[in-house]
């Protein structure tokens, strides 16, 4: 029996085993929308911007720990998917988005809603398709999924022409998909396992320095035993954050521009630095030849060309960071003539040593009594909700204060557009997270700027009735340029201050949901705890103190010794 | 250094662009490219010229084979080689230098491929060298015109029986 190429595109997502899509309609994707109308298996959350779909099965796909699925129409649909998909690329999130496009017997008409999609994508995809034949149509999804998944994850575009859609076509067999050209390394090599090991074993001050592959990659049970074991304290980039637990006494938090004191100076001082699933991204290391100068460097990483780009590395491990990891468990209790816990009494004085460092310069801001500090709503939403909610960010100080003050102790629980940096990513990411995790509490920790670059998904959120909390750290300014603005352009505010804003309590009014406001420090704390029991969209009003900066702080290009305290 | 990569790829539409995009978008030198088929049906053999230090190149190799389309990368630099380039070179021909024009030619085993009153077109292949040395020594009579194919290379067989 035939079906259409619509139908035949839903039943493969069907055994890609996708449960939600988010997406726009048009006149391309016309017939992908009648057919899904036709079915029950596949919610459509239907956004109110195409940016915002890719977002939302972003973070959907980071919460479930698959493949989040984007449809939208040619053109505009297509064209405005492209800061979605760039952050997912940057990210390494495996998403695949579904574009129309005109008719084949149209492309390259310059038709009406025609864009060249798959070129405009090509660098920002981790591969994208244009099918052109509609027997072509099954098996370039299937690896498109396969693709998005697998080896160092990442977006796949498929660019679907109106009249296959509408096409008749016999729906293949399912069988594995097998490419020739594409077989990610899995397995790490033994015997760079055992020179790695041999390396941690006569380590007297190492340092793992976490990235979001152990996320991607579900190694934070091997990553924990691995630190625990020899007692290894753990640093993490922006993504790797919830890949160790952020509240354990080895953890160090962040490291990099806006790490923590004492992740720097261990970097700096170590002899050994572990890299796993990291990319030495210039926000971590500054300054490149400051970078970790003592130390002799291990990377795991599924992507040879993250091995040695930025920094040489000493021991390369190209292998998926749950297989190395355990890999490297196994050796070392498998030479237990090496005697691991002399190891983990040699590593003391170290662990001391960061410990004077916390103690020295701890994260911190200074208290005010009668202005509300962003740090402190950040801390207070962490208390309020037990550390256990899931956290998306927009981009700008409220990113880099949510990443210092809300110790994630579960991967997962925190989306954030680290490499690409997006501005309006937070809001549908909460959206697409709480798709995926009905029951759990999702805030969008947000800046007044941010907030309004998708604030028109709050139609989308009341329609779905997603509880989403949006806790905006208003200040007036676009902060974050204010900041460097402050310290590096003698305070000349160009174009930073938000001098007309909208009044957010009555706009989440006027979208039905609930807007609440926090002017003082002291209604903070009843702010989130009515948002909390609230059942519906609230937005949260945090009055803060105008000019508040981020710190510790690694001026551009400097070296990460060199940070800016409180 | 110089270097000549030889990429297999499948022959799907828009290939050479992921190719040529991932080196303008890196920042990657081409000093040359060419591109045709191979024995093997849909796929398509791609020889570039670059150069760089070598963690650049260690990237280069590393960024083509992460295409999902690319099959095979080598660089044939390390090992030994044949490399050949073909250029049509039209040159001003007034009746005291065509004879000249005809000796160069003969020297570098090149020939005449078109003519008329006022100028010869020759054709030379060779290394890249060879290619370049010509050039310089017809550079004086007055060269109209010049097309290159872009350097291609094949490893060579190993000569143990």
């Amino acid at each position: 029996m035939k079906i259409t190429g619509a139908q035949a595109l839903l039943k493969c997502l069907e055994e890609q085993n996708v449960e939600t899509i988010f997406g726009f309609p048009g006149g391309a994707v016309i017939d992908i929308y009648d057919a899904i109308l036709a079915q029950d298996k596949i919610t459509h959350v239907l956004v109110r911007h195409e940016q915002a779909a890719v977002h939302a099965a972003d973070a959907y796909a980071r919460v479930i720990g698959d493949v989040g699925v984007a449809l939208v129409t040619s053109g505009p649909g297509a064209t405005n998917t492209v800061t979605g998909i760039a952050s997912a690329y940057l990210d390494s999130i495996p998403i695949v988005v579904f574009t129309g496009q005109v008719p084949t017997a149209l492309i390259g008409n310059d038709a009406f809603q025609e864009v060249d999609i798959v070129g405009i994508t090509r660098p920002c995809t981790k591969h994208n398709y244009l099918v052109t034949d509609v027997n072509d149509l099954v098996p370039t999804i299937r690896e498109a999924f396969h693709i998005a998944r697998t080896g160092r994850p990442g977006p796949v575009l498929v660019d679907l022409p109106k009249d296959i859609m509408a096409s008749l076509v016999k729906f293949p067999e399912p069988k594995p998909v097998r490419m020739r050209t594409y077989q990610p390394t899995y397995e790490p090599h033994p015997g760079q396992i055992e020179k790695a090991c041999k390396a941690i074993m006569a380590a007297k001050k190492p340092v793992l320095y976490v990235g979001g592959g152990v996320i991607a990659a579900k190694a934070h049970e091997e990553l924990t035993e691995l630190a625990k074991k020899l007692d290894i304290p753990v640093t993490m980039t922006l993504m790797g954050l919830g890949g160790f637990p952020g509240t354990d006494p080895l953890s160090m938090g962040m490291l990099g521009m806006h790490g923590t004191y004492y992740s720097n100076m261990a970097v700096a001082n170590c002899d050994l630095l572990i890299s796993v699933g990291a990319r030495f991204d210039d926000r971590v290391t500054g300054r490149i030849d400051a970078f970790a100068p003592k130390a002799q460097i291990i990377h795991i990483d599924i992507d040879p060309t993250s091995i040695s780009k930025n920094v040489k590395v000493d021991i390369p491990i190209v292998a998926d960071c749950k297989h190395a990891l355990a890999g490297m468990n196994t050796w070392l209790d498998r030479n237990q003539d090496l005697n691991v816990n002399a190891e983990k009494e040699k590593h003391g004085p170290w662990l001391k040593q960061i410990n004077e460092w916390k103690i020295e310069h701890p994260l911190g801001y200074v208290d005010d009594p009668d202005v509300i500090k962003p740090q402190f709503v950040v801390q207070k939403l962490h208390e309020l909700t037990g550390g256990d909610a899931i956290i998306t960010t927009e981009v700008g100080q409220n990113q880099m204060w949510a990443a210092q003050f809300y110790h994630f102790n579960h991967p997962r629980a925190f989306m954030t557009s680290g490499g690409l940096g997006v501005m309006g990513y937070g809001f549908p990411a909460a959206i697409g997270a709480q798709m995926a995790a009905p029951g759990r509490t999702v805030i969008d920790i947000a800046g007044d700027g941010s907030i309004q670059m998708n604030i028109q998904e709050m139609a989308t959120a009341m329609q779905y009735k997603l509880p989403v909390k949006i806790a905006i750290l208003n200040n007036n300014f676009l902060g974050m340029v204010r900041q460097w603005q402050e310290l590096f352009y003698d305070k000349k505010y160009s174009a930073t201050p938000l001098d007309v804003a909208p009044d957010f309590v009555a706009l989440a009014k006027a979208y039905g949901a609930v807007g609440l406001r926090a002017t003082k420090p002291g209604e903070v704390e009843p702010v989130i705890k009515e948002a909390l029991k609230t059942d519906n969209l609230v937005v949260m009003d945090f009055v803060i103190a105008r000019e508040e900066g981020v710190y510790p702080m690694v001026p551009a290009g400097k070296a990460t010794t060199e940070m800016l305290l409180v | 250094m110089k270097h000549t990569i030889s990429v297999l790829l499948q022959n799907r539409p828009g290939v050479l662009s992921r190719v040529t995009g991932l080196f303008s978008g890196r920042g990657f030198n081409i000093e040359s490219l060419s591109v045709a088929p191979t024995l093997e049906k849909d796929v398509s053999c791609l020889t570039l010229m670059t150069s760089g230090e070598d963690h650049i190149i260690e990237q280069i190799t590393k960024q083509l084979h992460k295409l999902i389309d690319v099959i095979k990368v080598t660089d044939i630099s390390e090992s030994d080689y044949v490399e050949r380039e073909m250029a049509l070179i039209r040159v001003k021909a007034e009746p005291s230098t065509r004879a000249e024009i005809l000796r160069i030619t003969d020297i570098f085993r090149g020939r005449v491929v078109d003519v008329s009153q006022k100028s010869y077109a020759v054709e030379v292949t060779g290394t890249c060298d060879k290619v370049q040395a010509m050039i310089d020594i017809l550079r004086p009579i007055g060269i109209q015109e010049i097309i290159r194919t872009g350097t291609i290379a094949m490893t060579r067989a190993n000569k143990k029986y």
